[in-house]
């Protein structure tokens, strides 16, 4: 126990939501984006990974941190790329094309990863928004990384892509209705793979958050199905980003539940906190779900609402 | 004029020149020439397969005419394509809602134009929005999903987004197929409106003699891709243009049956469920079809047949109520449906009754593959359903290459006739069936309905939901009228009322 006693919980858990939740946001941002143009990624598990791996080995090699998430983007838009070309040929199904791409990329991840295990590569950025506190575990937790606040602008500029431009309109036609989109004009495979693309990129970025600031190396245990649980995070958000943004925060949150309970001085039971955000997971989908109604917000042509 | 693309306004006329369409050796469109005048409203009446959208696909540009012209605004026009049409100012709404359903009606507008900006000033689109919708007799909300907007707020949203593009002669096919008879009269009066003020010509496809008699001004009326008739609807009674559009065909009359009404076999009493939306509920106080009876539920759709259907086929949980079968309750199980011989006949039966890739010879037995005599069976044996399949195949008429075919290889009668085939072998206390005869040929319909006759002659009580207000007609002998999730309406076929049984369809006593 330190002088802070019970505080000591809330503290950690406003750090954890703030530290834990970018890669969940920025793969959920990127989920949703493809999910709102009709197609499901589950590969962003390994678009996460392989971002990791390419971000850390970038940052290495170039001695440059913002390097290493501009070559995380470029690995994931290829993910992205791939996924989006084959689900445009006739009969594919994007979910199983998604698992293989999941396994796909966390396998390069590791094979190609295995020299960068070693070596330390410079970290990104943070702001030490906790300045004007002299509490130091205030002060761990108010430490920002630029990453995060970019995750943030881009969940609401997103929102507002969505809204109000034509792009936005657009991803959302094809999303919702093939026919439509086809009586307009547009080509709805090729917006798709746009969009898909766009999706990897976003994904590779909250790969290069996990090796690059944390937990600030590359191991292959770097993830532990982050990207999945962002993929179920987008349903939880109703496929919009700014609730993405704060569904992000709130797994980030129940990260950070089990480690601060042990920080805090519990000696017996706080390994079961570790498993929260898993839990919340398999809660929220529960207590969202029904047997008899469809899901609200979802895209139309989406193949699970299908 | 706030439309885009336009600065022109005002109706154009548009005229075909003999025109003609043949697809092979068959001939859908034979040597047609309509006028419609520059503001007018023009009804194309014909039956199914008459060739009116044959003529209407040929006009847009979607089908090139085998040989023909087209007039618009008294010059000749080439229409290669739907996007040559509109620029020439035709459009064209569809019987199905072409409307994206998770954008707002305001959304839907804006980015069906061909110039959208890439950042969309909202504020501005808004006010350009308003100042549109002010020049239109009829508003619809702006700001909610479409998905949200009733069906007849849709219809009426796909002809302002039509306005909007500045289209200024419309075709409109079959627009009221999925409004109750209030909204239909509302959407088209104001269409009506519109061409009077002298915004749009009108072409409407359309079955309907009361609509073409109230908001028409010319007919031209097709009957096996010929014209064969037309002129000002002043001129013309209902009985005329029947004439015209049958040739010598008779209406359905109620079919002739046998045996006398049993006792109840099945019984429904408080029964409430949510329907699809989970917003509305589906009440059903009490229901009871009697052995040797056709009780016929009519009603538009979307007022909850469906969901109806769900709950006898135990696909949608009941909040509260009783079902029960012979007077024992009724789960819905398979041990349910096999004790007390219940059988269904679902709508779209390819995927509602059958699994599409299996073989015509599995579907067939779903009902007994696992019956050995009155005990069950675990080791299948396939020379038996295969027999079985072959006998009920040849009885039934099933066209099929071969038993191991899969069934979705059928074509939608055949499909159909397997499924009754299925449903009708064996003893059959209870049958339950929805539009039956959706989409099939006139052959096909009259096979099957005289096999729903039989049935009730042999002593089945019969439930059959129908859109089609004829069918209940041919086959029931008393029909209800289902409206918003209840029973509105109760009549026996010799009392029935068309025009009574149409209020209340429309929700209206």
């Amino acid at each position: 126990m330190n002088e802070l006693g019970i505080w000591t919980i809330p503290i950690a858990v406003l750090g954890g939501a703030i530290r834990v939740s970018t890669p969940f946001l920025f793969v959920s941002l990127g989920e949703v984006l493809t999910e709102r143009s009709g197609r499901i990624n589950l590969g962003l598990e390994g678009t996460l990974v392989i971002g990791a791996m390419v971000g850390y080995a970038a940052a290495y090699l170039t001695g440059s941190a913002w390097l290493g998430v501009l070559a995380a983007a470029l690995a994931g838009s290829i993910f992205g790329l791939i996924h989006g070309l084959i689900c445009s040929m006739p009969r594919v199904n994007d979910i199983a094309i998604g698992i293989a791409m999941m396994i796909l990329g966390t396998g390069l991840a590791f094979y190609f990863g295995k020299n960068y295990v070693q070596p330390v590569a410079p970290d990104l950025p943070a702001i030490p928004f906790g300045w004007w506190s002299n509490i130091p575990q205030l002060q761990a937790a108010l430490n920002v990384n630029v990453l995060f606040l970019i995750g943030a602008v881009a969940a609401f500029a997103m929102w507002w892509m969505f809204k109000s431009t034509r792009v936005g309109l657009v991803i959302r036609v094809v999303g919702d209705s093939t026919d439509a989109a086809r009586a307009m004009g547009l080509r709805p495979n090729v917006i798709r793979t746009f969009a898909t693309m766009a999706g990897g990129a976003f994904a590779g970025i909250g790969g290069a958050y996990l090796s690059l600031f944390y937990p600030g190396s590359w191991n292959e245990g770097i993830s532990s199905g982050q990207g999945l649980m962002a993929v179920a995070l987008v349903i939880f958000a109703r496929w919009n980003p700014v609730a993405c943004f704060g569904a992000a925060l709130l797994f980030g949150g129940a990260g950070a539940l089990g480690p601060s309970l042990q920080s805090a001085g519990f000696s017996q039971g706080y390994h079961l906190f570790f498993a929260a955000p898993y839990i919340l997971t398999l809660g929220v989908l529960i207590a969202t779900s029904s047997t008899t109604r469809a899901l609200t917000g979802a895209p139309g042509e989406l193949s699970i609402t299908k | 004029m706030s439309s885009p693309g336009h600065t022109d306004a005002g109706a154009i006329g548009v005229e075909t020149l003999h025109m003609t369409m043949r697809f092979g050796a068959f001939t859908a469109l034979d040597d047609v020439s309509i006028r419609i005048d520059p503001g007018t409203f023009h009804a194309l009446l014909g039956e199914n397969g008459a060739g009116k959208s044959t003529l209407v696909k040929c006009m847009m540009g979607f089908y090139a005419a085998t040989s023909g012209e087209m007039l618009v605004d008294g010059h000749e026009a080439r229409v290669p394509d739907p996007k040559a049409a509109h620029a020439l100012g035709l459009g064209m709404v569809y019987q199905h809602f072409t409307l994206v359903p998770s954008l707002t009606a305001a959304e839907n507008l804006v980015i069906s134009r061909e110039n959208v900006p890439g950042i969309i000033d909202w504020s501005k689109e808004r006010a350009a929005l308003d100042a549109f919708m002010a020049r239109m007799p009829f508003q619809v909300p702006m700001d909610q999903p479409v998905r949200a907007l009733a069906a007849g707020e849709k219809q009426k949203l796909e002809i302002l987004k039509q306005l909007y593009l500045g289209r200024r002669f419309l075709i409109l096919d079959e627009p009221t197929s999925v409004l109750t008879p209030d909204e239909a009269d509302e959407v088209l009066g104001h269409v009506r409106q519109l061409c009077e003020a002298g915004e749009i010509s009108v072409l409407m496809i359309t079955h309907k003699f009361r609509e073409v008699t109230a908001y028409a001004d010319d007919v031209s009326v097709l009957r096996r891709g010929k014209l064969v008739g037309g002129g000002k609807v002043s001129d013309l009674s209902h009985s005329d243009m029947a004439a015209l559009m049958m040739g010598d065909a008779k209406l359905a009359e109620p079919a002739p049956r046998s045996g006398t009404r049993g006792g109840p076999v099945l019984s429904m009493s408080g029964i409430k469920a949510h329907d699809r939306s989970g917003l509305k509920d589906i009440a059903i106080d009490t229901l009871q079809v009697h052995a040797g009876e056709i009780v016929g539920i009519a009603g538009i759709s979307g007022n909850g047949q469906m969901e109806f259907m769900e709950i006898l086929t135990g696909q949608r949980p009941c909040r509260s109520g009783e079902i029960s079968v012979k007077d024992a309750p009724y789960a819905a199980t398979r041990a349910d449906a096999r004790k007390s011989s219940v059988r269904y006949l679902p709508e779209e039966p390819l995927q509602n009754a059958c699994a599409p890739k299996m073989s015509v010879a599995e579907n067939i037995s779903f009902r007994t593959f696992d019956m050995n005599g009155t005990g069950t069976r675990f080791w299948l044996s396939g020379r038996e359903m295969r027999q079985r399949a072959s006998d009920l195949i040849a009885a039934f008429k099933v066209k099929t290459t071969s038993l191991d075919s899969p069934i979705q290889a059928l074509s939608g009668g055949n499909v159909q006739r397997a499924v009754l085939a299925r449903e009708l072998t064996g003893d059959v206390d209870l049958l339950i069936i929805s539009n039956p005869c959706f989409g099939l040929d006139f052959s096909a319909v009259s096979e099957i309905r005289a096999r729903i006759i039989a049935a009730r002659n042999k002593g089945a009580a019969v439930l059959l939901m129908s859109e089609d207000l004829d069918e209940i007609m041919e086959l029931a002998d008393r029909i209800l009228v289902m409206s918003e999730g209840a029973i509105a309406f109760e009549t026996s076929v010799e009392a029935a009322d068309i025009a009574q049984i149409g209020q209340y369809m429309g929700g209206h006593n």
